[in-house]
């Protein structure tokens, strides 16, 4: 077997803890009763919403567009009557702007036809792209088109997709690879057609064995010379799943600071995001649905689900059989770089990969010392930074001067937080340097 | 830090074994005044007192680690003070301290106490007569430390006094001889630092540059003539190792970056050789690591970690 590919500088074993659920297959949680939507899913300006409170929608019909800027619209995830236009807690911006929907449940079910995506060409299946809504669904919500159309002084030769899942408990994109691996490599195919490139890697790290297995066995059926689809196993190291570190273990090619990967001639989507696509493309139905992970002791019962776009938390836990005494701390996204949240009612958006219910010994909230200068901080960071000094010198109200340690280039991996044997909360002042420092 | 103790306590134990229950009792005054200055000093400064964390009973070994054995007892109590109180945390505070704490005061003890600091050494006992040497004083029985003799006397009067260079070797590897508290027996302190090393507490840098860069130079230099010098000795004695894996490796003293490290390490080793071949005192190390404490920022400074790859055409 080939040696497995890795990044060379920094990365930590933090404990894995996907075995909670690993092993369950996805399903799908019944239609709540009511969804709210923010308006604001992804990058870029927030849509405007197209409907009118009490006025009847249908699963799958726009409900909010975007005039300028990058953004894609936004669809109705259930049939119903939307009751409400106003605001919603969110994860990070504590409220923000939303549309509710009341489900109709006698409404008829929306069903979507399969075509032949071959006979689209590139613009059309790009439309098509933008039409549904696609976002990066694994990582900050960028806009899938505006990936898929790389700026032409910058020739794309490489299409990579992200089936790392490098973050602990999280397992929706190890149950999808598994379950619909040939969906996934089908819409691998697609995304080549429109980047007119034929070669794609699909980075797994190597404690999904199965998922390997599955989706080497997909791409081995669907390559064809002018798609050639090669499965490449990566070693177990956080954070593997990282945009540059995946492109540097696959490539060995560094996207520079502030640069797209279209820098070095690669293109990064994520596999639910490849998923997402060739449903968008063969069955023309938008994204408004997706799978996610519900893990940690503090769950009555963990599970990866199959949800609407816009169920509120509480709705999902309810589902799942509620809370248990345990529960000590509830985080959005992985717990190296996810965020803690202190309401359930909240809710999903399409970048939401996972809630965890975490228990007492499942997060560490020691209290945080001074650095000892250990230098492990340093080894740990995979961008070769000095999260310590750039601590030092926010602790000491000097927080603009962090520039020069190359704050900007720091994407919260947590590396750092998690090595740091005084427990710093070096993320936290690396978001403070960065509110404060000049770019 | 209680692990980096609990790596002290073999080498105690031995030096029990060798200088007798002395060296027992100087270590726990040793570590029993370390803890209470800095509960001491923290509670009058109005900080947070940290003496559970176990880095001050760390300096309170190290400290005797590095002094005679036949000292007066309450020796210690002085260097404690100097260490904890005015090292520590005049000189910078908890993890922004210049210098090695322990190093500072045992710095301090001989320019005060010169007799006694170098002077007081005691032969090895024999038939585990670990009783003797209880009484305060004790400078009868004084001896020289084997790099004293070398240096002093010369080759004929160190063979004579210690045997045969290869007994030498082994006999200072298991630690059957004169010298300070914690520093004969190479054996356990190397284990005692392997431990650290395994367990992820320290790197290999500072040990392997350290002793690389002694053993090299004395090789060069350390002799009649060039490539004549004696390294295994050179690294075996003078509380080399002791220095290398436990003196010199202080998180708050060395550097952090890795190449800082080996260059902070040379560093160590070359003022080591330059102040035992050339220099008062035999035993360098200390003064080294002394003098090598406060390039530790400078050298942070200057050697950055290797940036994944920085924005092109500089900050946009
Ligand atoms: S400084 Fe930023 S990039 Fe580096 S380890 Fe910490 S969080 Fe990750
Ligand atoms: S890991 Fe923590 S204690 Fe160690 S140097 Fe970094 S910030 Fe300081």
């Amino acid at each position: 077997m080939a040696p497995l590919l890795t990044f060379p500088k920094g990365g930590v074993h933090p404990p894995e803890a996907k075995e909670l659920t690993a092993a369950l297959a996805i399903e799908t949680m019944p239609v709540p009763d009511e969804v709210e939507l923010i308006l604001g899913q992804h990058i870029g300006a927030p849509c405007t919403p197209t409907v009118a409170v009490k006025e009847e929608v249908r699963e799958g019909q726009v409900i909010g567009t975007v005039t300028k800027g990058l953004g894609v619209p936004l669809h109705a995830p259930v049939s119903g009557t939307v009751t409400a236009i106003g605001m919603s807690a969110h994860p990070l911006r504590v409220s923000a702007p939303s549309i509710t929907i009341r489900t109709n449940r006698e409404a008829a079910p929306v069903r979507y036809a399969a075509t032949d995506w071959q006979k689209f060409s590139r613009e059309e299946l790009l439309k098509k792209v933008q039409e549904a809504g696609i976002i990066g669904i694994g990582g900050a919500g960028f806009p899938s088109h505006v990936k898929l159309s790389p700026p032409p002084n910058n020739p794309v030769d490489t299409l990579i997709l992200n089936g790392a899942e490098c973050e602990p408990y999280i397992t929706a994109d190890h149950r999808q690879m598994l379950e619909k691996s040939a969906e996934i490599v089908e819409g691998a195919r697609i995304i080549l057609k429109i980047l007119g490139i034929t070669s794609c890697h699909i980075g797994i790290e190597n404690n999904k064995p199965d998922a390997i297995a599955a989706m080497s066995q997909a791409a081995a059926a669907a390559s064809t010379p002018s798609a050639r689809i090669a499965v490449r196993p990566l070693r177990v190291k956080y954070p593997q799943g990282s945009e540059k570190q995946l492109i540097q273990s696959i490539t060995g090619r560094k996207v520079p600071g502030f640069a797209l990967p279209s820098a070095v001639g690669v293109v990064v989507h994520n596999v639910s995001t490849a998923r997402a696509i060739r449903e968008a493309v063969v069955l023309g139905k938008p994204l408004y649905e997706k799978v996610m992970t519900l893990s940690g002791k503090g769950i009555a019962r963990p599970a990866n689900l199959l949800v609407k776009v816009g169920t509120r938390v509480s709705d999902i836990v309810e589902y799942l059989g509620g809370v248990t005494p345990q529960l000590a701390k509830i985080v959005m996204g992985g717990p190296m770089m996810g965020f803690a949240v202190s309401t359930l009612d909240i809710p999903v958006t399409k970048t939401t990969s996972s809630v965890l219910f975490l228990a007492e010994d499942e997060i560490d909230a020691s209290p945080h010392s001074q650095c000892i200068r250990c230098g492990w901080c340093l080894d740990a960071c995979p961008m070769g930074l000095e999260p310590k000094e750039i601590a030092i010198h926010v602790e000491a109200g000097r927080a603009e001067e962090t520039g020069r340690f190359g704050v900007f280039e720091c994407f919260e991996c947590g590396c750092c937080a998690f090595v740091c044997p005084a427990k710093r909360p070096l993320v936290q002042f690396v978001r403070l340097a960065k509110m404060k420092a000049k770019r | 830090m209680w692990t980096v103790v609990a790596c002290l306590v073999p080498s105690l134990l031995f030096s029990v074994f060798l200088f007798g229950l002395r060296t027992l009792i100087i270590t726990a005054v040793s570590v029993a005044s370390c803890m209470a200055v800095e509960a001491l000093t923290q509670k009058a400064l109005g900080r947070k007192v940290t003496v559970s964390d176990g880095s001050a009973a760390v300096t309170g070994m190290l400290l005797a680690f590095v002094i005679p054995p036949g000292v007066h007892y309450l020796l210690p109590v002085l260097g404690a003070v100097m260490a904890i109180y005015i090292g520590k945390h005049l000189l910078g505070g908890i993890g922004y301290n210049i210098f090695n704490p322990a190093l500072l005061a045992r710095a301090f003890l001989v320019a005060t106490f010169p007799v006694a600091m170098t002077s007081a050494w005691l032969p090895p006992l024999d038939h585990l007569a670990i009783f003797s040497y209880l009484g305060t004083t004790v400078d009868a029985v004084s001896t020289a430390t084997p790099l004293a003799v070398l240096k002093n006397q010369g080759m004929a009067a160190f063979t004579e006094q210690f045997g045969a260079l290869s007994n030498v070797y082994t006999n200072f590897f298991l630690g059957w001889r004169p010298g300070s508290i914690g520093e004969t027996s190479g054996l356990l302190i190397v284990l005692g630092g392997l431990y650290l090393l395994y367990r992820g507490y320290i790197t290999w840098h500072i040990p392997v540059s350290v002793l690389g860069s002694i053993a090299l130079l004395t090789w060069l230099f350390g002799g009649e003539g060039l490539f004549h010098g004696d390294p295994l000795l050179a690294v075996l004695s003078g509380g080399a190792l002791l220095g290398a894996f436990f003196m010199a490796n202080d998180y708050v003293t060395c550097p952090t970056n890795r190449t800082s490290q080996l260059i902070y390490g040379c560093g160590i080793g070359a003022l080591t050789v330059l102040i035992r071949l050339k220099g008062g005192y035999p035993e360098g190390i200390c003064y080294a690591i002394l003098l090598m404490n406060p390039v530790s920022p400078v050298l942070d400074n200057w050697f950055k970690p290797v940036r994944f790859a920085p924005p092109q055409g500089g900050a946009q």
